[in-house]
């Protein structure tokens, strides 16, 4: 075959299959998101009473007072920043990663059971000393950071050892918080493919409004 | 086909070993050998031993000056002696590889000598197109030349006979005494071999080949390994065999930058060490010594392979095509009855046979007449002197004698003999086509005789199928190999015989013509199709089929055609090389497998010894002493291996006639798992023994 | 615990189930019998065909073909090269993202184009939609169907048909599989919850403190989640791939996502099996990467499971899962288990961090991308597992006396050549060479965020996810240039970026069309040659232990040649920890 030929119908080939799998294919899924699953086609928007976007349903917020049940710890902060000091530019993308820290990494532990050090910038207060000197037992999920940083998700276990904090800080019955826990657990598809988790921003934006 | 009758038994031990090798000496011949292969220029052409090689000459350097690529240890005696030591064991495993090759070689070499011997210079008398003779050295003959030999010459080229009858002596290739007859016309016995004695009468030859180009210096190149080629599937495994030394040398050139990130430095000997250890040496030192040694046991079988290509198709071989007379019936048919028709009494027809049978000088013939003469006291009743014998030819299918009188008597194959009666006004009986059937039915050959019109019945020659030939295709049948059988005889007889010798298929009255056709429906197939010949009109299906065996008794185009000649001209040989065909491949295969599944242990010995540093010790499964023990008994196991190898390469993997499933679970059992396990045992047991620590 | 099993098997099991219907599927389609969409999709085809100008009669040898694979390739990549190079401009750029440095650009295309998706950028702040809409979704879809169209030639070849032609198998991959399958499944996804929109980033307040404020990425993520998967590609739209709770919100999710990343490579065994006229072979061989693969799950679930001892010591519990780089809705179980099917498929998307994991989850991750035939990559697994059983019917075949043949083929120098060059040279070369070359300068080179045999881990995990056109990573090394925005705010570019880029691009390079080649000229050698009847000296390869026979070659040939890279990085590792570490 002629060099010419060749290349003509690698051009063609490109060209053809470009409009079917880059242009029609994307576009049908566009219309067919945006009219069948509006919701969540727009990224599962939680709106409050004033119709305001407060969060998504699927993407965590990060909590750390006693008023809130908190949630992991996360390398890029849940892709937030101070809109008057920006300069990582996260907020006009969104950002999400994680730590790559390895098992046999000693930063790993330094990050979770905290490091002295004479000089203060170089001083690591640790998750465990965190979490205790906040009276919650520690859990595998509040001190190990998550894979996307943006982990919506508690473990059931890292949200009971909150209880008793957020019941105090907010003056509440322990078992009205167990309530809320389960109405914002997502369980397990058809019981049995993946594990449960609490929803932090769910959870605590139904805590707001008890 | 003289020599038929005496090769039926026999296994491979009991056939003579020809021409007599002078076996001592080989060894002493073999060690000198070794060093002389280690002129880098041979040793290249052999890529995993090559590494070996150059790796020793590194070893060596670092042996000499420890700190040669940079400082590795501060107690630079000690790392010189275990450097040393690397050195000492790679050269060892050179060495010992180019000690398998010499020996394999040796074997051929000697038998060559023993061949050289006969070929000496010998005065030949030329014949010169004006009819006087030409004293010249047998050097001077050409392709076309005439010479003349008398009782005592040696037979100065090879050639054809064009006149005059004589016996030769050609033990000196054939390693049979008895003398053989030559005589020109005749296809079998015409031809004559360079090197030959002739012990009586004497002969014209005109010569058929070139100085230098004889048969017996053809015989000499091949045992000598002279012209040997790597055959096909020694290219492919070679391929193999250079890739995965690649593969290693990539892994362990790029360890060292590895290790050091991980702060578990290694010197360049050690490295060495474990490159040597990983490639495949077990099969890269033995792999032209099993290639040798197969086409040697073709030749300790009295066959010549012209290649070792040839040697290889033996093994894949799918379809053999035999001739039925000679090769599953003994050469010669012997009259059993004579069943008379048209009214005639038995005595009669005998004494029509005799008369028929007279001056035919076949075995067939012979045992008419002693059939006639000594069950029905038949006698010539004619002067033989003033008769006429009538020879037999393809084109007539018969034979017979032309009566004083006048009277044409004639035997023949049952059609051609109606033929003649009918052409001569006779009427054919009935009776003539049940004596036919009867005769068929018994796997016998029917010959119908008459005199001029009158038929006077049919001689039963019963056919004689060789002892043991059953169990040997069935041996074949397990071993996936299909025989067929060709046979002039009609498809009844054939069909009788076929059954009797259990072999796959036959072709009935087949001409030679059929012969070819036959192999190539089976190539076409694509099988791989092995016969044998002899005639000049065989030496195009020899020419056509994978592999051809000539026998040595058959004629110049015959042999020429083949990729095979047998000396004893026994073609039930065809079975016995399929399987040194295939037991060459065995052990191949088998040796490569061990040799690969060896490194899983070598690995073992020598990765978590070395990097100790990194803390892998725990791998150290096998327990060994040190770094340095781990590797010294690594390599020493690595060297040894192969001269321990030696004599089941030479010898060859047993061969047993079973189903691809069944040996490849015996071999892979053997020489896989067996592979795997056994450097385990051995290199434990080296540490424990070496007093290194 | 048991929780964690159920779920890992089930997932198997319906992976297992689904083998010979789509298997059986994709046999129907490249042998042009009659399927259940044909009457929309034929003339769909037919004016591809026209348009592409292609006689889909046409059969193509083995070099054809292998030049019409490559020729389109190229067209292909500098379509993608000119749209993430021009993005700035370009339209559907709502986050407003400048070009990216021209290795970063280069090292996307050749990393999309080979089927590999490993990414040195973020998809947050390096590309734009339209970058990745238009250009790197596109070559999800051909990149799969380019593989898949030379491993269905492969398989023809092998099986003795004529190998058929390259742009009628590059189309039918898409019309007949890749697109419908990615319609349904994308729309599934869209249930689920990911999103599909042009709308930008949205910021939010956030709840505890307002003065802080949330970026919420978006973007059309679920047509492209799910080609992402089901094509084996693996480039996740969002930097974190799918442990982003976008691209992977849930159990339901992240099963789809299981299933469509080994449907392909695992069915295309069984479409073997038609294709020779030999189930029963298929299923054997079937069983050789379903065993390692199951071996690799256990391996690594288990370490995850029990955890870091020296976390849990803090933690004062004996067991507790190693959740760092995991997300609690995946937990140890579905982490280990994507982990484990990801690296093994070729895929290369991620729910959870690999960097992060036990070194058992390294050890069982670094061997799959190794031997590339644990299902291995789209439409070249298959291709390599064949070529393996190939290299084993030569090495032992020899040991029953004849020149060995597969299918009736005889296995010549010919054969031994391109099989052994591609399954055992390739990828040394392009591993250990460049990987030796990193580690020999680490400080200038790598830029390895962890120490010691995690650190060679890292760099040695690079280069076989880059050879085996997998893409994951175990990251953690300087191997991305600052982003776009970065460099507009006057970040520098790096050195090690440089050099990642470019080192990676010739292992991509040479992991891709090196075997390419080979197999297709492989198979088109094999296709031409007499075969052999069929007799009881043949060695018969559907047999138990002709199976068990080429697992071992694979075992010796295929992972030996890497054991000292695992015997330093995860092993040692592995003895590090169990010393105790800090």
């Amino acid at each position: 075959m002629s060099f010419a030929r060749e290349a003509s119908r690698a051009v063609r080939s490109t060209l053809a299959l470009w409009v079917l799998t880059a242009m029609l294919y994307p576009l049908l899924m566009l219309a067919i998101g945006q009219i069948v699953f509006p919701y969540q086609a727009n990224g599962s928007l939680i709106r409050n009473a004033q119709n305001e976007v407060v969060g998504s349903a699927l993407i965590g917020q990060p909590f750390t007072s006693d008023r809130y049940f908190n949630s992991r710890p996360s390398t890029s902060s849940y892709s937030t920043a101070d809109p008057a000091a920006d300069e990582g530019r996260v907020l006009q993308t969104g950002v999400s990663g994680a730590s790559n820290l390895a098992p046999s990494n000693v930063a790993l532990l330094d990050r979770i059971r905290g490091k002295g050090d004479p000089d203060p910038e170089q001083a690591i207060e640790g998750e465990i000393p965190r979490l205790q000197q906040a009276g919650i037992q520690p859990t595998a999920d509040l001190v190990y950071t998550s894979g996307s940083s943006l982990d919506p998700h508690i473990t059931p276990a890292g949200a009971a050892a909150q209880i008793n904090r957020v019941a105090t800080a907010r003056g509440l019955q322990p078992n009205q918080l167990e309530d809320l826990i389960r109405q914002n657990t997502d369980g397990r598809f058809l019981g049995i493919f993946g594990e449960p988790g609490v929803n932090v921003l769910k959870l605590n934006l139904a805590l707001d409004t008890l | 086909m003289q020599t038929s009758t005496t090769a039926t038994r026999g296994t491979r031990d009991s056939r003579r070993h020809t021409p007599k090798a002078d076996m001592s000496g080989v060894y002493q011949r073999a060690i000198r050998e070794s060093f002389v292969k280690l002129d880098p220029r041979i040793v290249v052409r052999n890529p995993v031993m090559f590494i070996v090689w150059v790796g020793t000459i590194v070893t060596l350097l670092v042996t000499i000056d420890p700190n040669l690529f940079g400082t590795v240890s501060a107690d630079a005696g000690n790392q010189r002696l275990l450097n040393g030591l690397i050195t000492l064991i790679l050269f060892l495993t050179v060495l010992f590889a180019n000690f398998a090759e010499a020996v394999a070689e040796g074997r051929g070499k000697a038998q060559a000598d023993s061949l050289r011997s006969t070929r000496s210079d010998t005065v030949a008398r030329k014949l010169l197109p004006n009819g006087s003779i030409q004293e010249v050295s047998s050097t001077e003959l050409r392709r076309g030349d005439q010479v003349q030999v008398v009782a005592g010459d040696m037979i100065p080229a090879d050639g054809e006979v064009v006149r005059g009858i004589a016996s030769v002596d050609e033990s000196a290739i054939t390693g049979e005494s008895a003398p053989v007859l030559k005589q020109p016309g005749t296809d079998i016995s015409s031809s004559v071999t360079g090197g030959t004695r002739i012990l009586s009468d004497e002969l014209i030859i005109n010569v058929t080949s070139d100085p230098g180009q004889g048969f017996i210096d053809r015989m000499i190149a091949l045992v000598e390994g002279a012209e040997r080629t790597k055959t096909p599937n020694e290219i492919a495994l070679t391929v193999l065999l250079t890739v995965l030394t690649l593969v290693f040398l990539i892994v362990v050139a790029t360890v060292s930058p590895l290790a050091n990130y991980v702060e578990a430095p290694t010197t360049i000997a050690i490295l060495i060490s474990l490159l040597v250890a990983l490639i495949p040496t077990t099969i890269g030192g033995l792999l032209s010594a099993i290639g040798i040694a197969g086409m040697d046991r073709v030749a300790q079988f009295n066959v010549i392979a012209t290649s070792g290509r040839a040697v290889e198709a033996c093994g894949d071989v799918n379809t053999l095509v035999l001739d039925k007379t000679g090769t599953i019936t003994l050469g010669n048919r012997l009259a059993d009855e004579f069943i008379p028709v048209n009214g005639h009494s038995v005595e009669e027809l005998a004494q029509v046979a005799l008369a028929a049978s007279v001056f035919d000088e076949t075995p067939e013939g012979k045992s008419i007449v002693q059939l006639a003469e000594r069950e029905y006291q038949a006698k010539v009743g004619f002067d033989r002197s003033t008769a006429e014998g009538v020879e037999f030819s393809a084109r007539t299918r018969m034979s017979g004698t032309d009566l004083p009188n006048g009277r044409e008597i004639r035997k023949g194959a049952v059609d051609a003999v109606k033929g003649f009666v009918r052409s001569r006004g006779g009427k054919i009986p009935a009776e003539i086509d049940e004596a036919y059937a009867r005769v068929s039915r018994l796997g016998g050959t029917p010959l119908a005789v008459c005199q001029d019109g009158e038929m006077y019945g049919v001689i039963y020659l019963k056919d004689i199928v060789k002892a043991g030939l059953r169990e040997r295709f069935d041996q074949l049948r397990r071993m996936g190999v299909k025989t067929i059988m060709l046979t002039g005889d009609n498809a009844i007889t054939a069909s009788v015989i076929a059954q009797e010798a259990g072999v796959d298929d036959f072709i009935a009255e087949a001409t030679p013509e059929d012969k070819i056709d036959v192999i190539r429906r089976e190539q076409n197939e694509g099988k791989l199709v092995a016969m044998t010949g002899d005639g000049t009109n065989d030496a195009p299906a020899l020419a056509q089929a994978n592999v051809g065996v000539a026998m040595n008794s058959g004629t110049q185009a015959a042999k020429e055609a083949a990729n095979m000649v047998d000396l004893d001209s026994d073609p039930t040989k065809l079975i016995d090389l399929v399987a040194i065909g295939k037991q060459l491949l065995i052990t191949r295969g088998a040796l490569t497998t061990f040799s690969i599944a060896n490194d899983i242990a070598k690995y073992f010995a020598i990765i978590p010894t070395i990097f100790a540093a990194a803390g892998i010790g725990a791998l150290n499964i096998m327990g060994l002493k040190s770094p340095q023990s781990a590797i010294i008994s690594a390599l020493i196991y690595n060297a040894l291996i192969i001269p321990a190898l030696i004599p089941l390469a030479l010898k060859g993997v047993q061969f047993r006639p079973l189903t691809a499933n069944q040996l490849l679970r015996r071999n892979i059992l053997i020489y896989g798992v067996g592979g795997v396990i056994a450097p385990f045992i051995a290199i434990k047991l080296i540490d424990l023994i070496i007093p290194f620590s | 615990m048991l929780q964690g099993w159920i779920q890992i098997g089930l997932t198997l099991l319906i992976l297992v189930a689904i083998t010979p219907l789509f298997g059986g599927y994709m046999a129907r389609v490249y042998q042009e019998e009659k399927t259940f969409f044909d009457r929309i999709l034929n003339p769909l085809d037919r004016l591809l065909y026209s348009a592409i100008g292609v006689q889909p009669k046409e059969n193509m040898t083995g070099w054809q073909y292998a030049r019409a694979a490559i020729s389109s390739n190229i067209v292909m990549a500098l379509l993608i090269f000119f749209l993430i190079m021009n993005q700035g401009w370009l339209p559907l750029n709502p986050t407003r993202v400048p070009a990216p440095t021209w290795d970063t650009a280069l090292h996307t295309t050749i990393s999309f184009i080979t089927n590999t998706n490993q990414q040195h950028y973020s998809g947050e702040t390096y590309l734009s939609y339209g970058s990745q809409m238009l250009g790197l979704g596109y070559h999800m879809f051909t990149s799969a169907a380019t593989g898949l169209a030379v491993g269905i030639a492969f398989i023809r070849g092998l099986t003795g048909k004529p190998l058929g032609n390259f742009y009628v198998d590059l189309i039918r991959s898409i019309t007949r599989i890749l697109l419908p399958i990615s319609i349904v499944g994308a729309i599934a996804l869209l249930a689920a919850g990911v999103p599909e929109t042009l709308a930008g980033v949205v910021v939010v307040p956030t709840l505890e403190d307002p003065a802080v404020s949330q970026a919420i990425a978006r973007g059309p993520v679920a047509h492209y989640e799910f080609i992402k998967e089901l094509g084996e590609n693996g480039g996740g739209f969002f930097a974190i791939n799918s442990a982003h709770p976008f691209e992977n919100p849930n159990g339901f999710t992240n099963l789809v996502q299981l299933v469509a990343i080994l449907s392909v490579p695992s069915s295309l065994i069984y479409t073997y099996g038609v294709f020779a006229n030999n189930i029963k072979q298929a299923l054997l061989v079937y069983l050789i990467p379903l065993s390692i693969l199951v071996g690799f799950v256990i391996l690594t679930a288990i370490a995850e499971y029990n955890g870091n001892p020296a976390v849990n010591a803090l933690l004062n519990v004996d067991q507790a899962p190693n959740l760092e780089g995991k997300e609690v809705r995946f937990g140890w179980a579905q982490s280990a288990l994507y982990a484990v099917i990801t690296t093994a498929s070729m895929c290369g998307a991620i729910n959870s961090l690999h960097d992060s994991f036990m070194p058992n989850g390294g050890f069982a991750t670094l061997s799959n991308m190794f031997l590339q035939i644990v299902f291995g990559g789209q439409g070249t697994g298959t291709a390599y597992l064949f070529a393996y059983l190939l290299l084993a019917v030569f090495v032992t075949g020899l040991m029953v006396g004849r020149t060995p043949e597969f299918l009736g083929r005889k296995i010549e120098k010919r054969e031994v050549v391109l099989a052994s060059f591609l399954i055992l040279l390739v990828h040394p070369i392009a591993i250990l060479i460049p990987g030796a070359i990193t580690m020999a300068f680490p400080d200038q080179l790598s830029g390895i965020s962890n120490p010691g045999f995690h650190g060679l881990s890292q760099v040695m995990y690079e280069y076989a996810s880059a050879a085996a056109n997998n893409g994951s990573g175990f990251e953690g090394l300087g191997d991305s240039q600052p982003s776009p925005i970065a460099i507009a705010g006057g970040a520098e570019t790096s050195t090690t970026a440089l050099w990642w880029n470019l080192s990676t691009c010739f292992s991509l390079l040479a992991g891709r069309y090196i075997p390419i080649v080979s197999l297709l000229l492989l198979a088109d050698g094999l296709s031409r040659k007499q075969p052999v009847p069929e007799t009881v000296g043949t060695l018969r390869t559907d047999t138990g232990l002709f199976t068990g026979v080429t697992a071992g070659v694979i075992l010796i040939l295929g992972a030996l040649t890497f054991f000292p890279i695992l015997a330093l990085g995860p092993i040692a590792e592995a003895f590090l920890i169990s010393r105790g570490i800090g």
